[in-house]
């Protein structure tokens, strides 16, 4: 007997189709079967969607699911629920592991484990450097082969120009897409701080992270990737001479693109003044003047994609001295919350191009073969429906096995009810299955 | 006042004048020969030293012990996390002492306030990584104020590693809250780029302002910051921002010279300069004892305005 679910009444909302129209969305085994108004709905599980909106499936373009290594912190079970709890039906996983995953065996055991817990879709990234040392490149190759089409050493920076140089005109080998994406902050500029090189980090005498610091390696990146016509990413900007650097090079025809995390969106170095750990991140949130350069950018294209960074950490590892806390906050059960509150709602960002910018953008780069696509006939079922007016408060437990969130006791509007993946339902009526 | 002293920002000027007024009554008690007051007898104080610092955990105990509060020494070589604790399990012990007050040294910066979301007695920072030493602060105003006469208007230079100097900052903050003015100088790699904005002037010539000055305060310098490139040797360090016994002597008459030891004789202050007569940086210590019964007495001593002549 086939399965069939109708979703009835959603407002669509489909920045790939541009539609944006209240009607019916079935699915038969896994696949859109219809989209449009008064679909019958027999022997169907029908979900009423009145109020809600409906879109493609959320996709991550930066997740740290921990495993294998860290398990403690987080798992690809745990992390990929947090994911669907999101609305996320696809997340890449970053390739910080122990071991890390600068080798197709790894790739293979990640895939393996994501099928078998079922909630989302794990698209791994490769290390750009064995080991993530920095010193010799990893085998690019067999990573592609193995599916991979991003690589970076995020959580460092490609330490040398040539380094990246040749990672650059490496991946050129491949015949698919393969993109190679950066953690920008120069590393002697950043050792030893912790947080905005400013007023703030003077006043509480912490070492501060400065914003050039980053935008010299996005310069960097950038000049590379236009004299070798390599395919960069750049991963979570967060300073407003970042997003001009990244304009012009855009203008220039420069293959770049570019993503921000939404705690950059939303929070500045003014947030820690209270030394909460859980607004320790790399690298650091700046000043209200960057996050509005980081709002706009979103809005006219210049940064392509928002994506979570999603860094889960022990209690115990947040709960330690500001300076030795591990930097990172959790992010894929409020992102699009946050996206919806804090740049949608002010009208700062069309609802369309954030959900452009939370699956098509990032399904494109991740190769994330049918997320992100448009709701079409014939379509993998990967959808997401949340109530745009739902507000609530942020709040621990969370799915995620982490609780580090820079978003706790924060009010959202806007929350996930319904995630389908290919056809099941990850998340209903709020509540993750499985 | 504030429940905690964690900044020098928590101390309004009527604050830092009823400190300091307090501990001149408790300096006279470090003169007898039976040094101890009842005032907190059966309070509990521990001092959490999470960073070496033998004689400001020593200035903090003989104050609480002066006081008759029993005194707890909760010491470690290194942070909590070093040692698989996280600092709120710490916190939390420290709390199931039954602690009516926590005096905390840590080399982390914010630690003292992150304390105070899990314990509740009051919190003293004892000096907190580069961020704030507020107890130095007031022993160091005690000090001036007791030499000079009067802390508004003083015209005080503070010399050296501004940057990472949480005693630069505190002091900073407090004498500017009492209008005094202050000069920051060092080399530009040691001052804040946001300096200017605390009130002060920033002045890279220690020669153009030593002439007028009421208070030349300096800073210990760390040999460390050298491998670091903040500036090129120790010896052109001593030529440019050191107080030799040449600037001394332009030093005004009845002018102080202040230090916060650990002295880097050679280095910041040449030997003999910090044997001059101005030179009270043996007072600071023995004023520390006493601004710090008054700081623990005005916290924990309950609502009296003023100390009880039984007390004293």
């Amino acid at each position: 007997m086939s399965e069939r679910v109708l979703f009835r009444g959603a407002r669509i909302v489909d920045p790939v189709a541009g539609r944006d129209e209240v009607a019916d969305v079935s699915v038969v085994d896994g696949r859109i079967d219809q989209v449009g108004p008064g679909i019958e709905a027999a022997e169907a599980e029908v979900l009423d969607c009145a109020g809600l909106v409906l879109t493609p499936g959320l996709v991550d373009l930066h997740t740290h699911l921990r495993e294998p290594g860290f398990e403690y912190k987080e798992t690809i079970a745990s992390g990929t629920r947090a994911a669907a709890a999101g609305g996320f039906t696809a997340v890449s996983s970053m390739a910080n592991t122990d071991p890390v995953t600068d080798h197709a065996g790894i790739v293979a055991e990640i895939r393996d484990k994501a099928a078998e817990a079922g909630a989302a879709d794990v698209f791994p990234v490769g290390a750009i450097t064995k080991g993530l040392a920095g010193e010799s490149m990893a085998e690019l190759g067999e990573m592609v082969e193995a599916g991979v089409r991003v690589f970076s050493d995020d959580g460092n920076c490609v330490p040398t120009a040539r380094m990246l140089r040749n990672a650059l005109v490496y991946a050129k080998a491949f015949p698919a897409e393969v993109v190679i994406a950066d953690h920008c902050e120069d590393a002697s500029l950043v050792e030893g701080g912790h947080m905005h090189e400013g007023v703030q980090s003077s006043s509480m005498g912490l070492a501060g992270r400065p914003a050039e610091a980053e935008e010299i390696v996005v310069a960097r990146d950038l000049a590379i990737a236009r004299a070798t016509g390599g395919r960069i990413h750049i991963c979570h900007v967060s300073s407003a001479r970042s997003v001009e650097l990244l304009r012009r090079a855009k203008r220039d025809g420069v293959r770049v693109t570019a993503e921000v995390t939404p705690h950059h969106l939303v929070f500045t170095d003014d947030d820690l003044v209270g030394y909460d750990t859980n607004f320790k991140v790399h690298p650091p949130l700046r000043t209200a003047e960057d996050r509005e350069a980081l709002r706009g950018a979103v809005a006219d294209g210049t940064i392509d994609v928002i994506a979570t960074d999603h860094a889960p950490h022990a209690v115990e590892e947040k709960e330690s001295e500001f300076d030795l806390s591990p930097p990172g906050t959790i992010g894929l059960e409020t992102a699009l919350a946050a996206v919806l509150t804090h740049l949608v709602a002010p009208g700062i960002v069309e609802l369309p191009r954030a959900i452009e910018a939370m699956s098509a953008m990032p399904a494109r780069i991740l190769g994330a073969t049918g997320h992100g696509g448009s709701i079409d006939a014939g379509a993998p079922a990967n959808l997401t429906a949340f109530d745009p007016s739902e507000t609530w408060v942020v709040q621990a437990p969370f799915v995620s096995k982490a609780r580090n969130s820079a978003f706790l006791g924060r009010e959202l509007t806007g929350r996930v009810r319904h995630t389908m993946l290919r056809g099941a339902l990850t998340v209903a009526d709020g509540k993750v299955r499985g | 006042m504030n429940r905690h002293v964690l900044s020098m920002h928590d101390l309004t000027a009527d604050d830092v004048i009823r400190v300091l007024d307090t501990a001149e009554s408790f300096r006279e008690v470090g003169t007898r020969v039976i040094k101890k007051v009842p005032a907190l007898r059966g309070r509990t104080v521990v001092n959490f030293f999470l960073e070496n610092s033998t004689r400001t955990r020593i200035s903090f105990e003989l104050a609480a012990k002066r006081l008759s509060a029993d005194v707890i020494n909760f010491a470690a070589g290194g942070s909590s996390v070093a040692k698989g604790e996280s600092l709120k399990d710490t916190a939390l012990t420290l709390q199931a002492m039954g602690a009516d007050a926590i005096v905390i040294r840590h080399s982390s910066s914010g630690s003292p306030l992150q304390l105070t979301k899990w314990v509740e007695g009051h919190v003293i920072n004892a000096g907190d990584g580069t961020h704030e030493h507020p107890t130095q602060a007031l022993l160091d105003l005690y000090t001036m104020r007791e030499r000079l006469g009067r802390l508004e208007g003083l015209r005080v230079a503070i010399v050296g590693d501004v940057l990472h100097s949480r005693v630069a900052r505190s002091l900073c903050i407090g004498l500017v809250t009492m209008g005094a003015e202050v000069t920051l100088i060092g080399p530009p790699t040691l001052i804040p780029p946001d300096a200017p904005t605390w009130g002060v002037q920033v002045s890279y010539d220690l020669d153009a302002v030593i002439p007028k000055l009421d208070v030349c305060y300096m800073l210990r310098v760390q040999r460390e910051r050298q491998r670091l490139e903040y500036f090129p040797s120790v010896r052109e360090y001593n030529r440019l921002f050191g107080l030799t016994g040449a600037r001394a002597g332009v030093l005004p008459e009845g002018s102080l010279i202040m230090h916060p030891g650990p002295m880097n004789r050679g280095v910041e202050i040449d030997s003999d300069v910090a044997d001059l007569p101005q030179a009270v940086i043996e007072e600071q210590v023995t004023n520390g004892i006493a601004v710090r019964m008054s700081l623990l007495y005005l916290l924990l001593g309950g609502a009296a305005d003023r100390v009880d002549d039984a007390d004293v």
